[in-house]
């Protein structure tokens, strides 16, 4: 919202001694954030004079048109310019800079030789004045509106101030010059006049019979003024001074009739809509379209109107969206001469429909749907008939009304609770002066408190207490620390995630963090199938492209990478923790209790379990060599057991025990991917990347990739160790062979069964596939150790036996001789 | 036997050993010296014909012999191992500014660090840090928050709903709802912040992503006041951006709070909005089932992005978003 200081002042007595910074401060402090300060003519100095142009000579041997101009400047003589714009006529007064003005940016004018002719001054545009951003060329005025040779930096109000505001949605008020003036009035402990007051005497007289008004759909609106005139004038201009107002709040001037609902609905906050009153058949009417139906709106757009759409009807079809845009068919035209002007308190939520479902936000529909003062109805149409009659020879014929404004009700205010809430003490009398001075009406003795007309937000003791917080400042209010609560901590969930990203970024990995945003095409490249591919759909996704929930994280990795390949990243390591949304439940019918009471449990807990999980994982992306090649000698490449190894090592630090077996599992390798098994699930996975994914995508070979899902991991138990035994180990190493297709972790597993409680460890420390006759060779530390004595020869030797025959028995191992 | 003899078999060997110039000379010296057929092992031998009292005389003219010689011994045999290990220290200098970082180089996500950093920090203070879906209830999110139904917020431009619409799922477009969730759940005193990831229907530009991340702050206690929020909002401040911040709060507007306020901070010379807050509006925490005439509560809410970006000078949410390494890594696992 903008808001001239000019216009300000017509309502608010600001002394000279008061800058604008200090009111826009004095704004701000009451909580209208000033986005913008638009001086205007501090840097331009006249001598600016409007002057009639008498001829016009047209240069031609230029690559562009050049007009040499005679203008009658009120000196007595003519005076020739030089002019590049063609958009002016020989009868038209425009504003001339005489040599000596100074435009803004320090452009000097002077009398100068150019285009072989002398030029002694300037026809200048708004935009050159530095009062417009219009491109239209110059201004021009018809004859008659502004005075020859006068003062044009005057009569155009150049010298001026605009505030460009933020108006919160629980201020529509302030969409208003009266509004912003009140506020800047109260801000600053000003006196203020309410441009209402000067309206509340006017009658006008009943000269025939006007339109007629009625509300049909009684909670669409409340009260409706309609005001009928005849014998306009279409000849009849905007002045002037309007349409700078116009200009300074960035609008355009259109006609009479509309620049006058324009200015009404500036100056006073209430939206009116003038219709060609002959174009309407009966009367008019509120009701909502009732069918779907076509309409065609002011802006010329043919809309299909919902049947909730509310429309303001004549007897026979809607001739406008109530509230939001007019209709083109009863619009005002060049030949209009009966005029009916409506005025009406719509319900707010109406008219947010209209303007929501038509995406039609108009200046009208903004104000609308943030409520507007419920006594505009009455004093905004008689503005109107104040200014139109002013300004042309229409005269009122008839008023008709229907229904009555509704106000906020009163409210009984505790000051105490004021205080509480704010943490200062303000004594009953300040309170009542605070809430006074933005409009309420105190009865000190009760505190009961009857909010203006124009705040139909003030309903609750709160909401009361926000304006007093404003006028007293938020600034007066004290900082201090609430009395310091109980012992907190992460939970184990929380300190979990935190220790499995802090182990994968010191080991190299980078963090990343992508959209959880996916589209089929991805999905059906990672070769995700049933339950794993079924995600929820955004019905309004930012682009068509990436309309659904991510289902794993892999895909968001491959991204990063990409980018990353293509910036020129070869070897790295990335991963992301994050949810992922598979669509394991059907969404059902949104639930909504009422408010202000606490749901019934059972209302509580249907809400809860109508959100589907969403299950958090880690996953990690593994591209190219493993660590930098360099003078030390060649890196190694990323494969499928270093993703493997960090799947590990994420259910290792969690403290948890897992089996493992080969898994065919999208989106890796059927033949290189390892399903990591804690109590009987399958919690992760890690291997190499599918080949098919690996080339759809232009990732280096061999990539590879883990994911585990953090939210099926059993919780971590406390540790309880078992105290180190100082006994010496004793070392045997075994060579089995077994056929290649045998899992060394099955061999290791029987190994481990086998040997009892006596085995420590085992590493697998050689793997020989060149035996020949599809056997391998693989070659085992055994470490065993008792803690209460040390072992024998013999124990150790039965030991390692039994662990080869369970090999044996169990794999087929055959134990190696040379 | 002669004692000058064996004086003489000793300075020879103190001779001896003080010309070897390494270790393999010494041995030679040694050899010669202290050997078996140095002469003083030579005269040790010889000692046993001897007769009783000259074996005892002369015994201990040899012993005392053989002890000098092996305190020569020793100390030459210091002396050049000394020499030698410092001579192959030298040898084995390198070169220690080659380059000897192999190791890909990682790092936390800015976003993961800082909502780290602002939970550590909350946690120190008494709160607890609650979590809560992405995809959440539109009654959660706005309804229970007090944004009616034809609230702007509502409106399709701003928030990502899931099919079907009736459903009234959505993304959560703010991390509040977690406070609803809180305080269905919890009784009061309720001392928490919810840090998480937040969804708006913008386009992504410099300063702008469809997907942000939030934190907020809820207090619900006996007592509570607006001066608790903001010296509450000034400790946090301070934590953030250091002690020569200030802050200041601006009336506003939001559906869930009342009185609301925005919170700017003064920071490097300009003022600059932080967030929202301000005190938990008495319709949310009847909905809630709390009774607000023994408790009042204060929130506030600010963008993790924004914090950062502020904080940092970064300029581009692009590189927050985009997951290019070379930013990441800056951050290492700490800001």
């Amino acid at each position: 919202m903008r808001a001239p200081l000019s216009w300000i002042k017509e309502f608010v007595e600001i002394p000279t001694t008061v800058s604008a910074d200090q009111i826009s401060d004095a704004l701000i402090r009451v909580g209208f954030e000033v986005e913008e300060i638009i001086t205007q003519g501090s840097d331009l100095t006249g001598p600016l004079k409007f002057g009639k142009v008498l001829s016009i000579e047209e240069i031609t041997e230029f690559k562009k048109p050049i007009r040499y101009v005679g203008l009658d400047c009120g000196e007595g003589e003519t005076r020739f310019v030089i002019c590049g714009a063609t958009n002016f006529a020989v009868g038209d007064i425009v504003c001339v800079a005489l040599p000596g003005a100074v435009l803004p940016g320090n452009f000097v004018i002077a009398a100068r030789e150019t285009y072989g002719k002398t030029s002694n001054g300037m026809i200048c545009s708004g935009r050159e004045l530095g009062i417009s951003d219009d491109h239209a060329g110059i201004m021009t005025f018809s004859d008659g509106s502004v005075e020859i040779g006068g003062d044009a930096i005057a009569t155009l109000e150049i010298n001026d101030v605009i505030f460009d505001i933020a108006v919160n949605p629980d201020r529509g008020y302030a969409l208003s010059i009266r509004g912003v003036a009140r506020e800047v009035a109260a801000a600053l402990n000003l006196n203020y006049v309410d441009p209402v007051d000067a309206l509340r005497s006017l009658t006008f007289e009943k000269t025939g019979t006007g339109v007629t008004a009625k509300i049909v759909d009684e909670d669409a609106a409340s009260v409706f003024y309609l005001r009928t005139l005849k014998d306009f004038d279409q000849s009849a201009q905007t002045p002037i001074w309007m349409r700078r107002r116009f200009e300074k709040m960035g609008m355009r001037s259109i006609s009479l009739v509309v620049d006058i609902t324009n200015y009404v609905m500036l100056e006073l906050g209430q939206p009116l809509h003038a219709f060609d009153a002959d174009k309407i058949s009966g009367g008019l009417s509120i009701k909502r379209a009732g069918v779907s139906q076509k309409f065609t709106t002011l802006d010329g757009q043919e809309r299909t109107l919902h049947p909730d759409d509310l429309m303001v009807w004549d007897d026979k079809k809607p001739l406008a969206l109530a509230g939001t845009m007019g209709g083109l068919e009863s619009e005002i035209t060049d030949s209009t001469s009966r005029i009916a002007v409506e005025a009406v308190r719509f319900n707010p939520i109406a008219i947010a429909k209209n303007s929501r479902r038509h995406k039609l936000s108009s200046e009208a529909s903004r104000r609308l749907e943030r409520s507007v003062d419920p006594s505009l109805a009455e004093f905004a149409s008689a503005r109107f008939v104040q200014l139109l009659t002013q300004l042309s020879n229409a005269q009122h014929v008839d008023t008709v009304i229907d229904g009555k404004p509704v106000y906020a009700p009163v409210v009984k205010v505790d000051p105490q609770y004021v205080s509480n809430l704010l943490g200062i003490d303000i004594s009953p009398a300040e309170v009542a002066k605070h809430l006074r001075s933005v409009g309420c009406d105190v009865d000190e003795s009760t505190f009961q408190v009857d909010p203006p007309s124009w705040r139909s937000d003030l309903l609750q003791q709160a909401d009361f207490v926000e304006e007093v917080a404003r006028m007293v400042g938020y600034d007066k209010i004290p900082s201090i620390l609430p009395p310091r609560p109980k012992h907190a901590s992460l939970t184990p969930t929380q300190k979990r995630r935190r220790a499995i990203a802090s182990m994968l970024a010191s080991r190299g990995f980078a963090e990343v963090q992508t959209f959880p945003f996916t589209n089929q095409e991805t999905i059906d490249q990672m070769g995700f199938l049933g339950e794993r591919a079924a995600t929820y759909r955004i019905a309004n996704p930012m682009s068509e492209e990436f309309p659904l929930m991510r289902v794993h994280l892999v895909p968001g990795l491959i991204d990063v990478a990409q980018r990353n390949i293509s910036r020129g990243a070869k070897d790295f390591a990335i991963f992301e923790m994050g949810s992922i949304f598979r669509s394991s439940q059907k969404l059902t019918p949104a639930i909504s209790p009422e408010l202000g009471k606490r749901p019934e449990q059972v209302v509580i807990d249907a809400i809860s379990a109508s959100v589907p999980p969403q299950a958090y994982h880690v996953a990690g992306l593994l591209v190219g060599k493993n660590e930098a090649t360099d003078w030390q000698g060649p890196a190694r490449s990323y494969s499928w057991q270093d993703a493997i190894a960090y799947a590990e090592d994420i259910l290792q630090l969690c403290n948890l025990e897992w089996s493992i077996k080969r898994s065919d599992f999208a989106p890796w390798h059927p033949g290189r991917c390892a399903e990591l098994i804690v109590d009987g699930k399958a919690v992760a996975h890690g291997g190499e990347l599918h080949p098919r994914v690996i080339a759809a995508y232009g990732l280096p070979e061999r990539s590879a990739a883990f994911a585990v899902g953090l939210s099926a991991l059993p919780d971590t138990e406390i540790v309880r160790p078992f105290s180190v035994g100082t006994m010496p180990a004793a070392l045997q190493d075994v060579a089995l062979i077994v056929d290649a297709h045998i899992a060394a972790g099955d061999v290791e597993a029987a190994l481990r069964e086998g040997a009892g409680e006596l085995l420590e460890s085992s590493t697998l420390f050689d793997r020989y596939d060149k035996l020949g006759d599809g056997k391998i060779s693989l070659a085992f530390n055994l470490t065993f150790r008792a803690h209460d004595r040390t072992l024998t020869g013999a124990e150790v030797t039965a030991a390692r036996e039994a662990a080869v025959a369970a090999a044996t028995k169990a794999t087929g191992a055959i134990l190696r001789t040379q | 036997m002669n004692p000058q003899d064996v004086q003489g078999w000793v300075s020879d060997a103190a001779q001896a050993f003080a010309q070897a110039d390494n270790l393999d000379s010494l041995k030679v010296a040694r050899l010669a010296h202290v050997g078996d057929k140095a002469p003083i092992s030579l005269a040790s031998r010889a000692l046993g014909s001897l007769s009783p009292d000259e074996k005892a005389s002369a015994g201990k003219i040899i012993g005392e012999a053989k002890a000098e010689i092996g305190r020569l011994l020793a100390d030459a045999t210091a002396r050049l191992e000394a020499e030698r290990d410092a001579r192959v220290l030298i040898e084995e200098v390198v070169d220690i500014t080659l380059p000897v970082q192999r190791a890909h180089r990682g790092g936390l996500h800015p976003i993961t660090i800082i909502k780290n950093e602002v939970s550590d920090f909350f946690i120190e203070q008494g709160f607890s840090v609650e979590e809560g879906p992405e995809l959440e209830s539109g009654w959660l999110n706005f309804d229970a928050l007090n944004i009616p139904a034809d609230h702007p917020a509502r409106t399709m431009q701003d928030t990502f709903y899931i099919e079907p619409i009736e459903s009234g799922m959505v993304l959560r477009t703010q991390t509040s709802p977690v406070q609803i969730r809180t305080m269905l759940s919890q009784q009061p005193p309720i001392y928490v912040i919810s840090p998480g990831r937040t969804f708006r229907a913008d386009e992504l530009d410099a300063t702008h992503s469809p997907v942000f991340h939030q934190v907020e702050g809820l207090v619900v206690d006996k007592g509570i006041t607006m001066a608790h929020l903001k010296g509450t909002l000034d400790n946090f401040a301070r934590h953030m951006f250091g002690d020569d911040v200030t802050t200041r709060l601006r009336p506003s507007f939001f559906p869930f709070t009342e009185p609301s306020a925005e919170v700017d901070i003064f920071f490097n010379g300009r003022w600059i909005e932080w967030g929202g807050c301000g005190m938990v509006n008495p319709k949310v925490l009847a909905t809630c089932g709390i009774d607000t005439s023994i408790f009042s509560g204060f929130a506030f809410g600010m963008g993790l992005e924004r914090t950062l970006m502020v904080r940092h000078g970064i300029t581009d949410m692009h590189d927050i978003v985009e997951g290019d390494l070379r930013f990441t890594r800056q951050f290492g696992v700490g800001l």
